[in-house]
């Protein structure tokens, strides 16, 4: 077996293996699948001085252990927290240089919800429609990490980091969505639309990859015979029967049923994987473009 | 046809039947094909077909509200046929739904000519129409917790055919072998929307004498 592996000592609550995800497929019913919080693992990667689509470990709130068989270089970005080697501390949000046989333990997220953590080399599971990413909606992808399992490494580039350090935007205190209406906000009152981009919502604790789920104000509906399934996009705002608001993540269905009353800006929705539940959360309208 | 924005890089474009939906949808795939259509994903359902990855959205969306739609051009491609053992715990449901006997099920679905309208639920999962609209079935009043890989069943106006083992709460009307998904496979998806079906009844082998 060659030495370029991770074994994974503690997995966590759930890690998974992520990349920029398999877009492309949607009309097979494939969903795009990656990094929830993209730009974090495309730093982490830059800092483990990895191509940008190098795959990479995300973590939910209580990090993991891997032990690598040999020497490699490490970054834990995305939701700050503690890091060590063999229990010694070490910087996050930086390069790391690891030991063959050492432990790199990337602790419970002090604030956030997902970290990243880059080793030189990226993780080598086999691509599947040319993405190592782990879907949880469709199986796709490597399974999420367990205790014991070993990890492939790939080859580790000659040319080492240009960056040392680098800022991260805090995880939210509060989270602020910028939504475009639509393509279904006929489908519900005046009122449900006015009430979606003035009141608070919270992050529910039922939200997973799929999507960030919300508490609050419950949306009514204009009309109530079934739309016909159609495609959906990442961001999209769904409004399920119960009527609150589930914003679609990364391993969101291709199709749905539910009607889309508004669509998150894209570049929101990292913020979005990095908060916790009970985060108070409000919808912003976005000018369209 | 309505043409709706759906955030800052996508359109969905509404029209008003199946048939129509797979006349665009064919539209849209020729335009990319001939490089007229930057759209990072084409994805067709119901009534509508999703564009997204768009560079220019607001400007497309002009575009197509004006387009004239052609008539949808014969596929090139040749028909797929799954083999189907029609067996399944709902084909007495389903006959009772139809108003004829069990055994008649399998001759009706077998003569039909289908089509992938779409797909979704599932990778690899495609919602075909092609029976008539007298052989719309409800969904089970209480889906199933794990519906067998190849299971061939109905819901609505569609057919499907069960990727993988999953939640379900189709009508199960029979079984197939054939593996509908293999990411290792190229294609992984045997059926891709525009897909021709045909479901050929095949009857269980009788059992192997014992060694």
């Amino acid at each position: 077996m060659t030495d370029r592996a991770l074994a994974v000592v503690r997995a966590g609550a759930l890690t998974t293996v992520q990349d920029r995800g398999r877009p492309g497929h949607a009309h097979l019913g494939v969903p795009r699948s990656g990094a929830l919080d993209g730009p974090a693992a495309a730093l982490a990667n830059r800092l483990a001085g990895n191509a940008p689509d190098a795959a990479v470990l995300e973590t939910t709130l209580d990090g993991c252990s891997v032990r690598p068989r040999s020497a490699v270089t490490v970054a834990v970005t995305g939701a700050p927290c503690p890091v060590t080697v063999d229990g010694r501390p070490v910087a996050w949000g930086a390069p790391v240089r690891v030991r063959a046989g050492s432990v790199l333990d990337v602790g419970a997220a002090v604030r956030g919800v997902r970290a990243y953590v880059a080793v030189s080399g990226g993780v080598a599971v086999e691509p599947v429609l040319g993405s190592r990413s782990t879907d949880l909606l469709s199986g796709l992808g490597p399974a999420p990490l367990t205790d014991g399992a070993v990890l492939p490494l790939g080859t580790p580039r000659a040319v080492h980091a240009p960056v040392d350090v680098a800022p991260q935007p805090a995880p939210p205190a509060e989270l602020v969505l910028r939504v475009t209406p639509g393509p279904r906000d006929d489908w519900f009152t005046p009122d449900a639309v006015r009430l979606l981009t003035s009141r608070t919502y919270h992050v529910s604790p039922a939200s997973n990859r799929i999507g960030l789920r919300t508490t609050g104000p419950a949306l009514e509906r204009a009309r109530n015979d079934e739309l016909p399934s159609e495609g959906m996009v990442l961001g999209a705002v769904q409004v399920p029967p119960d009527g609150t608001p589930v914003v679609f993540l990364a391993d969101h269905p291709t199709t749905g049923g539910y009607p889309v009353i508004a669509v998150v800006h894209p570049t929101d929705l990292p913020a979005a994987a990095q908060s916790r539940p009970g985060t108070p959360l409000r919808f912003t309208p976005a000018s369209r473009r | 046809m309505r043409v709706l924005p759906v955030g800052a890089d996508a359109l969905l474009v509404e029209v008003a039947s199946d048939d129509e939906a797979q006349a665009l949808h064919a539209e849209l795939l020729r335009r990319r094909a001939e490089g007229r259509l930057p759209a990072g994903e084409i994805v067709p359902a119901a009534r509508t077909v999703l564009l997204d990855g768009l560079p220019e959205p607001a400007r497309l969306a002009a575009e197509l509200t004006a387009l004239d739609l052609p008539p949808v051009p014969p596929r090139a491609t040749e028909t797929v046929e799954i083999p189907v053992r029609y067996d399944g715990p709902d084909l007495a449901d389903v006959a009772a739904h139809w108003g004829v006997p069990a055994r008649e099920v399998a001759r009706v679905h077998a003569g039909a000519e289908f089509r992938v309208a779409f797909c979704g639920f599932a990778p690899g999962f495609g919602y075909l129409t092609g029976l008539p609209s007298r052989y719309d079935v409800p969904r089970r009043p209480t889906p199933r917790t794990a519906v067998p890989a190849g299971s061939v069943a109905l819901a609505g106006p569609y057919t499907g055919v069960y990727p993988r083992s999953s939640p379900g709460g189709w009508q199960l009307i029979g079984t197939t072998d054939l593996v509908l998904w293999d990411h290792t496979r190229v294609p992984a998806a045997l059926l891709s929307p525009g897909t021709r079906v045909r479901f050929v009844p095949v009857t269980e082998p009788e059992p192997e004498p014992a060694a």
